[in-house]
């Protein structure tokens, strides 16, 4: 008679890590957010766990089997959801940008612009091409564009 | 960023985010390089880096895309990432900056 079924809820909660650690906290780092291992293998773990719950979860020998049997599905079943959606968000949803084929190549002039800075100081790109850098003229400018917080 | 700094290489980061927005991040995240606001797409359309209806309320905003450009204006190197959560790394492209050193 075994009572509490942790491998199915351990599963469950490193599946619900899985998923919240990337964004919260490997997204910062180039080697863990360019190709999401550590998540991935979090969510091998998970799903491991999880398969060893399931088989538990359904065996004969539950106090309450039919409640065992339902609270296994769901469980099972809300773990998978959050593994769909973290690889739908990361190989599906983020590739859904555009072509941008009109943007500057190599070898390109780059179209010449003034905005705002943080100060609402007016800049344009000429100035920040010539605005010397620690007294010298600089080699170059690192255009960033990025999607901000809107 | 100072690597940048000795490698001569201005960072510029361009966003539809307001000036007051860009200086919030800038303090939060300890940032002291250049923080550009394009609010209506103007400069963002003109390289045609929009990313339609991706913002909060559908707004337009700028997909991610970086581009190293010497003193002539001239586009040197770029990344139009294909996918949101792959981005450039700085060790890389202060690699690319080297192309740069006359």
């Amino acid at each position: 008679m075994r009572k509490f079924n942790w491998p199915l809820w351990v599963g469950f909660l490193l599946a619900l890590l899985a998923a919240f650690s990337y964004f919260a906290f490997f997204v910062q780092f180039p080697v863990t957010r360019d190709f999401p291992w550590v998540n991935l293998l979090l969510f091998l773990l998970a799903a491991i766990l999880l398969f060893i719950g399931m088989r538990r979860g359904f065996a004969r020998n539950r106090a309450h089997p039919t409640r065992s049997k339902i609270v296994t599905s769901f469980v099972t079943i809300l773990s998978v959801v959050v593994i769909a959606f973290f690889i739908f968000a990361i190989f599906i949803a983020g590739r859904w940008l555009p072509a941008s084929t009109g943007a500057p190549h190599v070898g390109q002039k780059v179209p010449e612009f003034t905005l705002s800075d943080s100060n609402n100081r007016q800049v344009s790109l000429n100035q920040l091409m010539s605005e010397p850098m620690e007294g010298k003229a600089p080699k170059g400018v690192l255009l960033v564009f990025y999607r901000g917080w809107w | 960023m100072a690597s940048f700094n000795q490698a001569g290489i201005r960072p510029v980061a361009i966003s539809v985010d307001k000036p007051e927005v860009s200086r919030d991040l800038m303090q939060k995240a300890g940032y002291t390089f250049t923080f550009l606001s394009d609010p209506n797409v103007e400069v963002i359309r003109r390289y045609d880096l929009v990313h339609a209806g991706a913002g909060e309320n559908g707004h337009d905003i700028a997909r991610p895309a970086e581009f190293l450009i010497d003193s002539t204006g001239t586009v040197r190197w770029l990344n139009l990432t294909e996918n949101y959560w792959v981005r450039a790394r700085p060790g890389d492209i202060l690699d690319k900056a080297k192309l740069l050193q006359q």
